[in-house]
């Protein structure tokens, strides 16, 4: 089974959120830069566990400049057997995937994993973009999957529980929390990784982005709590329906 | 401007992320001099009931086999409304299904794609929107770059408002290919509001010591009318279910109100709330980092703040009510 991982970096969930460029370009001075979460402890292992089952490869693709080699290497450190890296600097959804899905037609996937977000833009486009230039099903938020026969079971989140569907053709899916346990990599696996093959190819020409920020603004800050006294509930409801208007 | 919405049905009706999308639908629809069309598939008991927050045109494809949810078929369907219709904006609320055929929309558009739409457009000539990013801790305005434009409509994110018209509806049966993904059951919660539209949230955490005592959060959540959330250490230790889990790797909501009780407020909790309006925050460590997101802050034990709270509002209802 050979499987095509997508892996994209985000800042750290603990990163400073600032701007720069009169609000234009996000400040990334200071800011810690990790493989985005859902595509390494969700996507990419289960889809190193599936290979591992059933033989094949696991290939990890990337849309970005040479500052993307340090995830792509931690994904090959856990296990990923080659990676793939398009160099550009996308600006939306559809361009990273136009060059995923151009890169995937002629080769042989069984499968692409996606992270169900970027914890950045939570946008949770990038998947269903590339099943649709493909021609694949798609099948979003896998909190679990079992594969037994040429079929893949999968749970999917939905609103207030979980829907279990069945697939059987090459397919698209996009990795929620619960679908594998976090890989930390070994000394081994960070020894191979530096000798696994990171092929850099050129992106597709006229590729330009369909929407385009315009500015970001930071929401104003809290004015700070108002304590209530634990006794006096009475208060709190008053506050919330006077002062609040939420009741 | 035509705009078409992805009008998603459940239990053969529709939630209110579809009455938001269409109320946000309409208004483009005015200022730009269009139509406000909707399409609905499979099973729904009264299409023309979306005229109230602002359709004009209904199109209804009743057929079975759009019951289970499979994002080539109805991408399919939809894509042959906006075409059949001449609607350059598709808005389709975000939800699981939502998200899942948005991206596929906006490719077979040929449309820029802009999710987790927050509030109204900041301009309607050319159309441009604010959406969320970073969890919540910004908002970034976007230019469509397209003729055809899709958005998706963060959940609870403007306020609807109904009038007492009803919408025509035009049947359709839509020529879609057999499904490749097949759904065999769902295990959902029934009756209550879902997370993602909830107005009013009430989430509790470890403080709560264990499972057996999550009465006085159902106790407060039912007098509120609220829905039921959870922290994640709650939800990884099968105390509540999976679901419920609001944060960073769970759920993200923005409801008017999220109350957080015995949750000491980690930033990957964070993430996920922080768009919440209104914050109450109960803890009995007054050090607890959530309060510095918080509007209100109540420093006690919850095993007796939130029965006085639950009393309190059972008070306050009964004299306003």
């Amino acid at each position: 089974m050979n499987i095509l991982v997508c892996i994209s970096k985000t800042p750290d969930t603990t990163s400073k959120i600032s701007f720069v460029d009169d609000n234009m370009k996000f400040n990334e001075q200071g800011v810690n830069f990790i493989m985005n979460p859902y595509d390494e402890w969700y996507a990419l292992v289960r889809a190193i566990e599936l290979v591992e089952q059933n033989g094949g490869k696991v290939t990890v693709i990337s849309v970005g400049g040479s500052d993307y080699d340090i995830i792509i290497r931690k994904a090959l450190a856990i296990g990923a057997d080659n990676a793939v890296r398009i160099d550009m600097q996308a600006e939306d959804a559809s361009q990273v995937a136009l060059e995923i899905a151009n890169y995937a037609r002629s080769r042989d996937f069984e499968v692409i994993f996606t992270g169900k977000e970027t914890i950045d833009f939570n946008g949770s486009e990038v998947g269903a973009m590339i099943a649709a230039l493909l021609d694949m099903p798609f099948v979003s938020y896998a909190s679990h999957l079992e594969y037994a026969d040429g079929k893949f079971v999968i749970d999917r989140d939905i609103e207030g529980g979980i829907e279990k569907v069945q697939v059987n053709e090459k397919f698209v899916l996009s990795a929620a929390k619960g679908l594998a346990q976090q890989r930390i990599p070994n000394m081994k696996g960070i020894m191979m990784s530096k000798s696994k093959p990171l092929e850099v190819m050129t992106p597709l020409s006229g590729n330009h982005p369909r929407v385009k920020v315009d500015g970001f603004e930071t929401p104003p800050a809290k004015s700070g709590v108002k304590l209530i006294n634990p006794e006096n509930m009475d208060e709190l409801v008053r506050l919330l329906h006077e002062e609040a208007k939420v009741i | 401007m035509n705009v078409l919405i992805y009008a998603e049905s459940k239990d053969r009706g529709f939630k209110k992320a579809i009455n938001d999308a269409v109320y946000y639908g309409k208004q483009v629809a005015n200022n730009t001099g269009g139509k406000c069309i909707a399409m609905a598939l499979g099973s729904v008991d009264n299409p023309s009931e979306l005229g109230q927050y602002g359709v004009d045109l209904v199109i209804h494809d009743g057929a079975e086999k759009f019951d289970a949810f499979d994002s080539v078929q109805h991408t399919k369907a939809l894509v042959q409304a906006a075409k059949d219709h001449h609607c350059n904006l598709v808005i389709i609320a975000d939800t699981a299904n939502g998200k899942s055929i948005a991206g596929r929309v906006a490719i077979n558009l040929e449309a820029g794609l802009v999710s987790m739409v927050n509030a109204l457009p900041l301009s309607y000539d050319p159309l441009m929107v604010s959406r969320t990013v970073f969890s919540g801790k910004a908002i970034a305005k976007y230019q469509f770059q397209t003729e055809n434009k899709v958005m998706t409509l963060a959940g609870n994110s403007i306020k609807a408002e109904k009038q007492d018209r009803v919408a025509e509806v035009q049947k359709m049966s839509f020529n879609v290919p057999d499904a490749m993904v097949k759904v065999l059951a769902q295990e959902t919660v029934k009756g209550e509001v879902p997370l993602p539209e909830a107005e009013l949230v009430v989430s509790a955490g470890r403080g709560m010591k264990g499972p057996e005592n999550w009465g006085i959060i159902e106790d407060l959540a039912h007098t509120l009318g609220a829905t039921t959330a959870c922290s994640r250490p709650v939800a990884d230790s099968d105390w509540r279910p999976h679901h419920e889990h609001v944060g960073q790797t769970g759920v993200a909501i923005r409801p008017n109100l999220y109350i957080a009780i015995g949750i000491s407020g980690a930033i990957q909790h964070l993430a996920g709330v922080n768009n919440s309006k209104t914050i109450v925050v109960i803890n009995k460590d007054p050090e607890a980092p959530f309060f510095k997101a918080a509007d209100y802050g109540v420093v006690g034990d919850l095993f007796e703040v939130v029965p006085r709270l639950t009393e309190a509002l059972k008070k306050y209802k009964s004299q306003n009510s």
